[in-house]
């Protein structure tokens, strides 16, 4: 099928999130579509998809103007798409999941789906079991079965919005190698991203837009700074660190073991010294989450010592953790995080603590004025968080941190985030550093971690099977590790 | 992109919340007008007779405004009470039987001054007393929620039924009148035990005042302290307690304490001011009027006050229902019931347009 997408607009109020686009998707090609954070990539394929309205424009699959208004009316028509976040049922099966809006009537017809999925699975050489839990899955896994039941559906195109963000590289490899299969059938893939590599190694071609506009084109072989110039007006600069002398021992942890995701985490031992940059890495799920939780001591361990400075913490409360100077940032920056329906200048007012009956409101405004400025976080102390862009929810959380802090535990401190956000988080990062704070993070980007950090965790399977130095390994030996080979 | 034109949006988007509200309103008292009076004529009654009643009967005269702010006072109170637990999400439908509990505290204080001597220190003693009842009321109903993680609406609701069962079996058993037990309650108070009151409208300016303080008490509590912005947050998001390091349990038990303390100060009022004795419907309901009030002024502490009033009219006023045309009095609740019905549809539809509108763009 030919997509093409002629003069579309989307606005909300006054903001324009698209603006007179024109897109042109051929038969059996991967197209990606480009931009950064609130370029308006989502929007676009949104309407694409029936899933919102357009302002105006017109949709032409195979030279026919098409007008429908739900995303069933457009899977009807041929057009799936996998949302950045799985639209599934988490309490049923991978099978049921599978089943929910493909078996109608009364007969039981879960043999011959069972047939047809595992099937599909193999086609694809996927892993997904079909009878387990979909809440037992990781993201990439549910994308796994989310993308299966929209082919199985009859989808002729397929959207995935940020498809690699949060899955980890052997899934990501998975997923790119089923889209090559799936435009080799002659579907259509789109893929929106914010991550040039993932472009670069996969798509036909690619469009970039910015603003809510396209700013260009491109076909491969792709000319990376060229495409950069495109998506930020300027090519942003690498992060860069300068070297830092570790001081004494932080944290200490003596065979630690704790239960929480898949894996748990099991006899973990470390020492980590004041200036040091960890980066964690390990398939989405090995532990990563329950070690840094343990550690901000919102989780208890189940066996093993804990200490900071050389004081135990075990049995310590969460209290005791702050008190230290242990900070921990969640992944899920509005559910764990922020408090949605607070302004920017309440987070501050509740930051405050102190033992005063009343707000003090004029400090809190003073602050959140001068912290947002100096955080570029684009909202006035008024605005709520809820109403911030993924990237201003974290910089708004880095700003809240204390400059106190002795720890700082990140997990996936970058996740959804444009390149131009990703380096000033780092480059912020790094200033704590040099204040001798140790600071902790996890990521699904092998490439980040190598760039960012001096040390390297590998986690599999709820343990640390590698625990090395940056400049004493290479990205081959991590990528291996990570699989679970030493 | 938004910041350069900031100002303008916010005047714009302030300009555009007000004309909103307004569109809810008129929409919300039409559905209810209209409503209404298909039960008024089901009912076989002229519906413009009907409204008329209740009007006069609420505001017809001084004395009926009288009437309509003796309801009112309890009505507010147990709004700003619950203004506290809804602010950081708990549903404490246990109002009610935290009146009942602060009435069941007051009457046991003054049954010891029945003398009619030192009524003053007798009175000031009732009220904490009863303040003391509606707050542990509540307390028992936090503690199983935060210790034992039973929800919140079961042990209030379990918790009101055991307060109506001891206020029935105080009055007809250890604190029945003599030789005689019944539905019209427990001895009536000495007179000094009565809270004083302007006699021609019988309104204690006490009470009133009472009312009014705890309103802008409330204010000031959730606008300028940490408490109240602790409770707001922690209703945002109890997820997040970790990062601002705050003590969710310790704050849930506090709005409770907030709102059974306001619930008992009201069952107080009742007794001392209201009915002079302890009746078996002492709490008259206002819990769970008051659980609508708040609902329908969107758990604000300044339009809470004029919706209580406005409900206190409709109760008062449709007592002439059935005197003058042989209506039943539950009318009131009729129109209540679908005022908040009506708002929270049209709220809730206002907000699925809102989310329609604003789906995420990037």
């Amino acid at each position: 099928m030919r997509i093409e997408l002629r003069d579309m607009h989307k606005h909300y109020g006054s903001i324009k999130a698209n603006n007179g686009i024109n897109l042109t998707v051929e038969e059996g090609t991967i197209h990606g579509i480009l931009g950064e954070n609130g370029a308006g990539k989502s929007t676009l394929m949104k309407v694409l998809a029936g899933y919102i309205p357009k302002t105006g424009g017109e949709i032409i699959i195979d030279d026919k103007i098409q007008d429908y208004h739900t995303p069933a009316d457009a899977s009807r028509r041929g057009i799936g798409m996998l949302y950045q976040e799985p639209l599934d049922y988490p309490p049923l099966t991978v099978l049921e999941n599978f089943m929910i809006g493909q078996a109608g009537g009364v007969s039981n017809k879960t043999l011959r789906f069972r047939e047809k999925l595992e099937d599909l699975i193999r086609h694809f050489n996927f892993t997904i079991d079909p009878d387990v839990r979909v809440k037992q899955l990781t993201v990439g896994e549910r994308q796994q079965l989310e993308m299966l039941r929209l082919l199985s559906l009859g989808i002729e195109v397929l959207i995935l919005d940020e498809p690699t963000t949060g899955i980890s590289d052997l899934q990501k490899e998975a997923l790119f190698n089923s889209l090559r299969r799936l435009a080799s059938e002659g579907k259509s893939v789109i893929l929106v991203s914010h991550k040039l590599k993932d472009s670069e190694a996969l798509c036909d071609r690619v469009t970039v837009l910015r603003e809510g506009e396209v700013t260009g084109s491109m076909e491969k072989p792709y000319d990376a700074n060229e495409l950069l110039s495109m998506m930020f007006g300027e090519p942003p600069l690498p992060s860069t660190r300068s070297p830092v002398e570790y001081g004494g021992t932080v944290l200490s942890m003596k065979n630690i073991s704790g239960l929480g995701e898949r894996t748990g985490l099991s006899r973990c031992t470390i020492d980590v010294r004041e200036g040091e940059m960890i980066g964690l890495a390990g398939l989405e799920g090995s532990g990563q989450g329950v070690f840094l939780r343990i550690a901000a001591g919102i989780t208890k361990p189940t066996d093993g010592s804990l200490s900071f400075f050389g004081e135990d913490m075990s049995g310590k409360n969460l209290h005791a953790f702050k008190k230290a100077g242990v900070v921990f940032l969640p992944a899920s920056r509005l559910e764990e995080g922020l408090m949605p329906d607070l302004s920017i200048q309440e987070h501050f007012a509740l930051k405050e603590g102190g033992s005063s009956f009343f707000v003090k409101w004029d400090e809190a405004r003073s602050e959140s004025r001068e912290k947002t400025e100096k955080f570029r976080v684009k909202g006035t102390p008024d605005t709520i968080a809820e109403a911030l862009s993924g990237g201003n929810q974290q910089r708004l959380m880095l700003s809240l941190l204390s400059k106190e802090s002795t720890l700082l535990l990140l997990e996936q401190p970058t996740r959804g985030l444009d390149v131009e956000s990703t380096n000033w988080v780092w480059w912020h990062l790094s200033k704590y550093c040099l204040r001798k704070t140790a600071v902790i993070f996890s990521s699904t980007d092998l490439d980040e971690i190598m760039s960012i950090a001096d040390r390297i965790l590998v986690f599999f399977d709820g343990t640390i099977i590698k625990d090395v130095k940056r400049d004493k390994t290479d990205t081959k030996e991590l990528a291996k590790a990570i699989a679970g080979k030493v | 992109m938004q910041e350069s034109n900031g100002i303008n949006t916010s005047v714009s988007r302030r300009d555009n919340a007000i004309a909103r509200f307004s569109r809810d309103l008129v929409i919300t008292v039409l559905v209810v007008v209209s409503f209404t009076t298909l039960i008024i004529v089901l009912a076989g009654a002229p519906p413009l007779a009907a409204y008329y009643h209740i009007f006069k009967g609420s505001l017809g005269s001084w004395v009926k405004l009288g009437h309509v702010i003796r309801v009112w006072i309890p009505l507010t109170l147990c709004t700003c009470g619950l203004l506290y637990t809804f602010r950081i999400g708990l549903w404490n439908i246990g109002v009610e039987g935290q009146v009942i509990m602060g009435a069941v505290f007051t009457t046991y204080v003054l049954r010891f001054g029945m003398d009619g001597r030192m009524a003053n220190f007798f009175l000031i003693a009732a009220f904490t007393a009863g303040v003391a009842g509606g707050a542990l009321w509540a307390l028992i109903a936090g503690y199983l929620k935060t210790k034992g993680g039973v929800n919140e609406i079961f042990a209030g609701l379990g918790l009101n039924f055991v307060a109506q069962g001891i206020i029935l079996w105080l009055i007809f058993g250890p604190w029945k009148r003599a030789g005689i037990a019944s539905m019209s309650g427990t001895e009536l108070l000495p007179r000094e035990l009565w809270l004083s009151y302007v006699s021609t409208i019988r309104l204690s300016p006490l009470g009133l005042s009472l009312a009014l303080c705890a309103i802008i008490v409330t204010a000031i509590m959730l606008r300028y302290t940490k408490i109240g912005l602790c409770l707001k947050a922690l209703g945002s998001n109890p997820n997040a307690a970790h990062i601002f390091d705050l003590n969710t349990r310790l704050y849930m038990l506090l709005a409770m304490v907030f709102a059974g303390g306001f619930a008992g100060l009201a069952g107080s009022m009742q007794v001392t001011g209201v009915y002079h004795r302890l009746i078996p419907a002492i709490s008259s309901n206002y819990g769970y009027l008051a659980l609508l009030v708040a609902m329908l002024s969107n758990y604000n502490v300044w339009i809470g006050p004029v919706v209580a009033f406005f409900f206190a009219c409709l109760n008062v006023g449709s007592i002439q229902l059935p005197m003058m045309l042989q209506m039943d009095s539950s009318l009131s609740g009729v129109i209540q019931g679908a005022l908040v019905l009506a708002a929270l549809a049209v709220h809730a539809w206002r907000i699925r347009a809102r989310r329609i509108a604003e789906e995420t763009w990037y």
